[in-house]
């Protein structure tokens, strides 16, 4: 029996007075890849940033439950520390502060540990020779300079050493050409257990022929009209979102 | 969503307070009768003492200035301008008396000196109790004392430049510098010598309703080089202090010297300090400066380039919180041909704390083929506080290149958004891009202080999340 890590009954959110989300379920359970597909403006997003309590985003009902724990009213570094991660469309630009500074504080912060600094960076090494990320990068400043796909592919470095139980990857995998998609999915391979989750926010099909997706969830005009394999996927690719619009 | 709360700062070592032990204090206000027991007290030769009561008549024939912060709150009646701790200068820090010395300990000095300093000064209200350095430096003929010293046993070297790069006509708070100054460090680097390790002088102003006025004078003669770092610091009290030192760089010929700063005044502290630097020919000084504390700031540094190829780099940043205006910025005059400046500085304000950069670039007819480039970035932690700039660009020949950028910024709450979905804390999240914004002056500090500016900024940041 596979055990139950994320639980959305159910949920409503706003933004600026629109309403957004109109009553979304979804349960992962430990060891799943789920993805979530949609047209643009369906609210796809929205659902990643309300898992995280974004304040920007104001729920209107349902609740949110991870690992056992009611976490929907709670602060987002408070949500980041019980282990969810996101992977951001958009990361943002930190001057001044190294990728390497960067995590050390992050993972100290999330472990409330204090950081091994020698086993910390052979860690970050070891994972940007996987994503091929050039190693210089591990003291320039976060994201500052970085292209599109250097800053998707900081992602999931962060993703691989922050080691959370729960990744969002929003968009991860938009604009990246089939090199880079390659790569973020081998990164997502590596992240994989039976005892974390992954679910993947898209809007093409490409990341998927590279992982092995247990559950698609097609959402349109905020809320979940159908779910299945990845069969689901292949026919969405084919035949477009028309068939699901109210 | 949940503010931060950033009020209420501890200062925690800055704000020892020693008992006010002094062994000697002069009356409070200005008379040439105050200017002259001064003098007395302080065993100057003639011509000191002549120059002192000059600089007085000046400092009484100018008026406050007119523009910048306003600073009418300052009773000259009020401020005690001379404060002799009750100690005599020492070479030994076991001889240092033990309020004066725990102070420094806890502000870290002597292990500075320890671990990575060729020489030490520090100052603790009006005079230098402690100075030491390397023997090698005074083998190789470097002299670095105290400012009263300096006057006696090198009356040539101190007549020759003392406030002649900064003329008491400068300004009302230069005057009132020459009239009553105090303590400061004298170095000379003789042609040639390179100091590879740098020399500090650290100033500590401990009693209440008093001024601090110590006169630095640096002279590094051809083809020598330095490092030099100025550390500042006070304790609050609910009068207001006044703090007008002053600070004269001379850069011979193809010399270079490196003048490093971090002034943490208490903010009650007016910080009048005015800087400097004479550069020759082939020559650079390059300024670091960090201003924190205080509850307005008037400074400036200046490089005067007057040699071709001259060379002046400036790197500051400012930190204005509640109540505080810091109105800094550097002024450059290019002299010569062949001659550059490069300015990069930034300032962070929040709970309603303002900072002006205010500038000046001057190049003159004669410096063809000079250029200037200046960049400032001012970061505003909430909406209620102020950021200014106030360049004044005086280009006076076609043959230069000159830019001037300026940015400002807010923290965005995607940034901290961002940073919390990494766990930070809301706090951390703003410290951590409190200090990236900072770290291109930190990283040119010595790490010792680099480490002080960053608690520096912690500490200003500090709060509960309300």
């Amino acid at each position: 029996m596979s055990e139950k890590l994320l639980e959305v009954k159910d949920l409503y959110v706003n933004t600026e007075d629109k309403e957004i989300l109109k009553g979304i379920n979804l349960t992962m359970n430990k060891g799943e890849i789920h993805v979530i597909m949609g047209p643009n403006g369906s609210g796809k997003t929205t659902t990643a940033n309300a898992i995280f309590n974004n304040p920007g985003y104001q729920k209107a009902g349902g609740s949110i439950n991870f690992n056992g724990e009611d976490i929907t009213n709670l602060k987002t570094d408070e949500i980041a520390r019980r282990g969810v991660f996101m992977s951001f469309q958009l990361p943002e630009e930190i001057p001044g502060v190294s990728v390497t500074n960067f995590l050390k504080f992050a993972k100290n912060k999330i472990t409330g540990k204090p950081v091994k600094i020698f086993e910390f960076k052979a860690e970050l090494k070891k994972y940007m020779e996987e994503l091929h990320i050039n190693p210089e990068y591990a003291e320039r400043s976060l994201n500052v300079g970085f292209s599109g796909g250097e800053k998707k592919k900081n992602e999931i470095l962060q993703m691989l050493v922050l080691d959370p139980k729960f990744a969002i990857l929003d968009e991860t995998d938009s604009g990246l050409d089939v090199d880079a998609i390659r790569t973020v999915s081998r990164g997502i391979e590596l992240f994989k257990n039976e005892e974390n989750a992954v679910l993947i926010i898209t809007h093409n099909t490409k990341i998927l022929e590279y992982l092995k997706v247990d559950y698609v969830h097609v959402l349109v005009d905020g809320k979940i009209v159908t779910t299945g394999s990845a069969e689901l996927a292949r026919q969405i690719e084919k035949e477009g979102y028309e068939k699901y619009k109210g | 969503m949940a503010k931060t709360n950033l009020e209420e700062i501890n200062r925690n070592i800055y704000d020892i307070r020693n008992e006010d032990n002094y062994d000697y204090k002069i009356k409070k206000g200005l008379t040439p009768e105050i200017i002259a027991e001064i003098s007395a007290q302080k065993n100057d030769p003639e011509w000191m003492r002549e120059f002192r009561l000059k600089a007085l008549e000046v400092y009484n024939s100018l008026e406050l200035p007119t523009w910048g912060p306003d600073i009418s709150e300052l009773n000259m009646d009020e401020i005690a301008t001379y404060v002799r701790p009750k100690t005599k200068l020492s070479s030994s820090w076991d001889d240092v008396p033990d309020d004066i010395k725990n102070t420094f300990d806890k502000l870290g000095i002597p292990d500075a000196e320890k671990k990575s300093l060729a020489g030490v000064g520090a100052q603790y209200d009006s005079e230098v109790v402690y100075h030491s350095m390397k023997e090698e430096l005074i083998k190789q003929g470097v002299i670095y004392t105290d400012m009263e010293t300096a006057v006696r046993e090198y009356p040539e070297l101190v007549k020759e430049h003392f406030m002649k790069c900064v003329p008491v006509y400068d300004h009302k708070f230069v005057a009132l510098h020459g009239a009553v100054w105090s303590g400061g460090s004298f170095v000379y680097v003789p042609k040639g010598v390179k100091v590879d390790i740098p020399l500090q002088s650290y100033f500590r102003l401990n009693s209440p309703e008093s001024g601090q006025f110590e006169h630095t004078l640096i002279i590094v003669d051809e083809g020598a080089s330095l490092h030099f770092i100025e550390g500042c610091s006070a304790p609050k009290y609910n009068k207001v202090n006044l703090h007008a030192g002053c600070v004269e760089l001379y850069v011979k010929d193809n010399a270079y010297l490196r003048y490093s700063t971090i002034e943490n005044w208490s903010k009650n502290m007016l910080n009048l300090n005015t800087k400097k630097a004479i550069v020759g020919k082939n020559a650079q000084v390059d300024w670091v400066t960090g201003s924190f504390g205080s509850k307005i700031s008037m400074l400036y540094p200046m490089s005067i380039l007057n040699g071709e190829g001259a060379k002046t780099e400036y790197t500051g940043i400012s930190f204005a919180g509640k109540g505080q205006n810091l109105d800094n910025g550097f002024k450059v005059v290019h002299n010569a041909e062949n001659t550059s400046s490069i300015v990069n500085a930034k300032s962070i304000s929040k709970n309603g704390g303002k900072c002006t950069y205010r500038s000046l670039v001057r190049i003159g007819e004669n410096a063809k083929n000079s250029k200037a480039l200046v960049s400032c970035e001012s970061l505003m932690l909430d909406d209620i506080s102020i950021s200014d700039t106030i360049p004044v660009n005086d280009i006076r020949n076609d043959e230069v290149e000159f830019s001037h950028e300026a940015k400002i910024g807010k923290i965005s709450d995607k940034t901290i958004f961002y940073l919390m979905s990494r766990g930070l804390s809301e706090e951390d999240a703003k410290a951590m891009i409190v200090r990236g914004f900072a770290y291109p002056i930190s990283k040119e500090l010595p790490v010792e202080y680099a480490v002080e500016m960053n608690n520096l900024i912690n500490l200003e940041l500090e709060g509960a999340i309300g």
